[in-house]
C-alpha cells in the first residue's frame, strides 16, 4: 500500500502521467492495426511496454526543452504534445504526417514542440544532443536537452564519445538509456562487459550510477524531474539507466520468438507500467470515473485523429524536390 | 596590401566571420591552444576565448555532432576535422545526420554549419593522411563542397560558407597552406557556384580543383610560352553548387575538355564533369574528354612515389600535347 500522506507527486501530475501513458499506448496499438489493415507500410518500432519512460519525461520538461530519440519514437514525439494525427500521418505518408511523408516512422521530428528528431543510426542523436546542450550554455540560456536510447546503443563509441564530452563540459543535458534488455533479437548480457549497460559505464565519465524501474511512472517522473533539475541549475548531465521490457518484437517484422515465454509473461502480466498505474492511481484514492473518463477521452482523441489521418490526402510527387537545401529546393547546378 | 599565405587567410577568415557574427564559434582537436596542426588557427584562442574557441578531444563523432545539434538551434559552428581522411570514422554523423536532416524534417530543421578540413597529397604523409576527397561529399544530396585554390579564395569562400544556410564542407589543401597571394582587401566574398578562370585560352578548356587548379595553371603557362597552345583553366572552387554554366560556355568555345583531378580515378568528379560535358556539350567538342587523376591506388609514401602518383604539371603539359596534336 502507498503512504498518502507523502505524497511528493500529486494527483494533478499523476493524472497527467496516466493520460500522458495512456495516449502513448493506445496510439501505438492504433499504429499496429493500422499495420494490419496495410495503411502503414515500411518499418515500425513500437514503444509497447516502455510508456513511464517517455511519459515521465514528458510531463517533467517544459516548453522550449529540446528532446532526441530513436526509431523507437512514436511515443517520445506524442509525449512532447505532437498532434496525434501528425504521428499517425507521418507513419500513413500521408500530407497531415509531421514532416509531410519526407521523414516516416523513425524520423518523426517536431521542432515547435521541441522534438528535435528522431534518428536511426546507433548512436548519432547522442552527439547531436550534446549541441543543443552546448548552444543553450553558449548563449546563457535554460533549456534542458534530453535524449532518449536504448541499451544496445551503450556498445557504440559514439555513447561514449558523448559522455565524455558531455562531462567535460558540462552541458545540460539528460541521457536516457531504457535498458529493455534486448539490442535487435540479442540479449543485451550476451554481448556487454558490464551488467548494467549505462550505469556501470557512468563511473567512467565520473557520472552518477542512476538505475530506476522504468516501468513505475512515479519512480520515473522523480528521476527526470531530478535530473532535468540538475541540467537547468547548470549542475551538468546526468546519465540516466531505465529498466524496462518492450511488449513486441524489435520492429514489425518481428515476433520476439528468442525471448523465454516466462519472461515476456513476467513483463506483461505483473510489471506493465499502465495496469500498475491505475492500481495505484485508485490506491491514491483517485475516483475511478476519473481515471475511465480519462481513458475514454483519450480513445475518443486516438479514433479522431486516426480518421483525419486516414482522410488526409496523399502527399503530391513535387515533395520530392523539396527542402534539400534551405532555399527550399534541390539543384546542384546553375 | 597585405601579403597573406593561403594558412594565414584561414585564421583571418574565420576570425573575421566571428567578428561579424556571436553565433559563429569553432571548434576542433588542437585548434586553440595549439593553433591547429597545420596552424591555421594561430590567435583565435586569444581573441574569441575558449568560450568560442573549443579545442576538442579525438571525437570526431561527438564534435560534428555537437557542431550540428548547436546549428540546429541557429548558431554557425565551425568545425575543424584535422585531415579529411578522418572523416572516415564520422562519416555517419556527415553524411547521414547533417546531410540528410534537413529534408528528412521537412525543412523544419536548418544546419548552417562549416566542417573544414585538411585535404590533399603532397606531403609524404602516405595513404591514410594525404586523400582527396571532395568526391565523397560530392555524391550526397544536401551538402555543399567547397576548395579553395589560393588566399583570396579562401577568405571569399569562408565568408559565403559561414553565412551560408546549409551544410559546408571546405577542403583545404595541404600543399596550399605555404602559397602567398597579394591582396588590398581582406573582406573578400565570393559567391558559390562560380568557377574562376585562371588562364585564357582558346585552344583547350582544363578543369581542375584546389592544387590540382594550380598545377594546370602553370601547365597553362608552359604550354603557352613553348609549345604554343593556348589553354584555358577553370578553377571550380565549388563542386556542389556547380558552375555549370561556365564549364558549358567555355568548352562550347573550345571544343576540348580535361579535368584534372587529385583523387583516384573511379567515381572522382572528373566523371561527373565529363559526363555533364558529354551530355551537354557533345556537337561542340573535336574529341572525347580526358579524365587525368591519380591511379586507382591508395596513396604511396616515399617521395618519389607520391611525386609520380599526384598529377603533375609535367604530366598536364603532355597529356594536353597529345590531345591537341593528336600524338
Ligand atoms: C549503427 C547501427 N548499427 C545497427 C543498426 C541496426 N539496429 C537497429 S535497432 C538495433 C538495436 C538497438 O538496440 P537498443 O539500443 O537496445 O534499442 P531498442 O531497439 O531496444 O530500443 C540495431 C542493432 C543501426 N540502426 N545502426
Ligand atoms: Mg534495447
Amino acid at each position: 500500500m502507498v503512504d498518502i500522506s507523502n505524497d511528493d507527486i500529486g494527483e494533478i501530475n499523476r493524472l497527467k502521467l496516466w493520460e500522458m501513458m495512456l495516449k502513448l499506448r493506445l496510439v501505438e496499438k492504433k499504429a499496429y492495426d493500422l499495420f494490419l489493415q496495410n495503411l502503414i507500410k515500411g518499418t515500425s518500432h513500437l514503444a509497447l511496454g516502455q510508456e513511464a519512460i517517455a511519459g515521465a519525461f514528458g510531463v517533467a520538461l517544459q516548453e522550449g526543452d529540446y528532446t532526441f530519440c530513436t526509431y523507437r519514437g512514436h511515443a517520445h514525439t506524442l509525449a512532447r504534445g505532437s498532434s496525434i494525427e501528425g504521428v499517425l500521418g507521418e507513419l500513413m505518408g500521408r500530407q497531415c504526417g509531421l514532416m509531410k511523408g519526407k521523414g516516416g516512422s523513425m524520423h518523426l521530428t517536431d521542432v515547435d514542440k521541441g522534438v528535435m528528431g528522431s534518428y536511426a543510426i546507433i548512436g548519432a542523436h547522442l552527439t547531436i544532443a550534446n549541441g543543443t546542450a552546448l548552444a543553450s550554455k553558449y548563449n546563457k540560456t535554460k533549456e534542458v536537452s534530453v535524449c532518449f536510447f536504448g541499451d544496445g546503443t551503450t556498445n557504440i563509441g559514439a555513447f561514449h564519445e558523448a559522455l565524455n564530452m558531455a562531462k567535460i563540459w558540462d552541458l545540460p543535458i539528460v541521457f536516457v538509456c531504457e535498458n529493455n534488455l534486448y539490442m535487435e533479437y540479442t540479449a543485451i548480457s550476451d554481448v556487454t562487459a558490464v551488467e548494467h549497460p549505462a550505469a556501470d559505464r557512468a563511473s567512467a565519465y565520473s557520472l552518477e550510477k542512476i538505475i530506476v524501474d522504468g516501468n513505475d511512472a512515479d519512480e520515473m517522473f522523480r528521476t527526470a524531474q531530478a535530473a532535468i533539475q540538475k541540467a537547468r541549475e547548470g549542475n551538468g548531465p546526468s546519465l540516466i539507466e531505465a529498466k524496462t521490457y518492450r511488449h513486441s518484437g524489435h520492429s514489425r517484422a518481428d515476433p520476439g520468438k528468442y525471448r523465454p515465454d516466462e519472461e515476456v509473461k513476467d513483463w506483461l502480466e505483473n510489471k506493465d507500467p499502465i495496469t500498475n498505474y491505475r492500481k495505484r492511481l485508485l490506491d491514491y484514492n483517485i475516483d475511478e470515473k476519473v481515471i475511465s473518463d480519462i481513458e475514454n477521452k483519450i480513445k475518443q482523441e486516438v479514433e479522431e485523429a486516426t480518421e483525419i489521418s486516414k482522410s488526409s490526402p496523399i502527399p503530391d510527387t513535387k515533395e520530392i524536390f523539396t527542402d534539400v537545401w534551405a532555399d527550399g529546393g534541390y539543384e546542384w547546378h546553375n | 596590401m597585405a601579403q597573406l599565405t593561403y594558412r594565414e587567410s584561414v585564421s583571418l577568415a574565420i576570425a573575421q566571420a566571428m567578428r561579424k557574427d556571436p553565433k559563429v564559434f569553432f571548434i576542433g582537436e588542437d585548434v586553440g591552444a595549439a593553433g591547429g596542426v597545420f596552424k591555421a588557427t594561430v590567435g583565435l584562442l586569444e581573441e574569441f576565448g575558449k568560450d568560442r574557441v573549443m579545442d576538442a578531444p579525438i571525437s570526431e563523432q561527438a564534435i560534428l555532432g555537437a557542431a550540428m545539434g548547436a546549428a540546429m538551434t541557429g548558431l554557425r559552428p565551425i568545425a575543424e576535422i584535422m585531415f579529411s581522411d578522418f572523416l572516415a570514422v564520422c562519416w555517419d554523423i556527415v553524411a547521414n545526420q547533417i546531410a540528410k536532416t534537413r529534408y528528412m524534417s521537412d525543412g523544419q530543421i536548418t544546419i548552417p554549419l562549416v566542417i573544414r578540413t585538411a585535404n590533399g597529397g603532397g606531403s609524404k604523409f602516405g595513404a591514410q593522411h594525404s586523400q582527396s576527397l571532395e568526391n565523397w561529399s560530392m555524391m550526397i544530396p544536401g551538402l555543399k563542397v567547397v576548395a579553395p585554390s589560393s588566399p583570396a579564395d579562401v577568405l571569399g569562400l569562408m565568408n559565403t560558407a559561414v553565412n551560408d544556410p546549409d551544410p559546408v564542407i571546405f577542403y583545404e589543401h595541404k600543399s596550399l597552406y605555404a602559397s602567398k597571394q597579394e591582396l588590398d582587401n581582406t573582406d573578400l566574398s565570393i559567391p558559390f557556384g562560380q568557377a574562376n578562370i585562371l588562364h585564357e585560352g582558346s585552344d583547350i578548356t582544363i578543369i581542375g580543383l584546389a592544387l590540382m587548379a594550380q598545377r594546370s595553371k602553370k601547365a597553362a603557362e608552359i604550354l603557352k610560352e613553348k609549345h604554343d597552345i593556348n589553354a584555358k583553366v577553370l578553377d571550380l572552387r565549388t563542386l556542389v553548387p556547380l558552375d555549370l554554366q561556365t564549364i558549358k560556355k567555355s568548352i562550347n568555345e573550345t571544343g576540348f575538355a580535361m579535368t584534372v583531378e587529385e583523387n583516384p580515378r573511379l567515381c572522382g568528379w572528373g566523371a561527373e564533369i565529363s559526363s555533364l560535358i558529354t551530355e551537354h556539350c557533345f556537337s561542340n567538342l573535336k574529341g572525347p574528354v580526358t579524365r587525368i587523376t591519380t591511379p586507382h591506388v591508395p596513396l604511396p609514401s616515399a617521395d618519389i612515389l607520391e611525386d609520380n602518383t599526384i598529377p603533375s604539371v609535367d604530366l598536364i603539359v603532355n597529356e594536353v600535347i597529345k590531345k591537341i596534336k593528336g600524338e
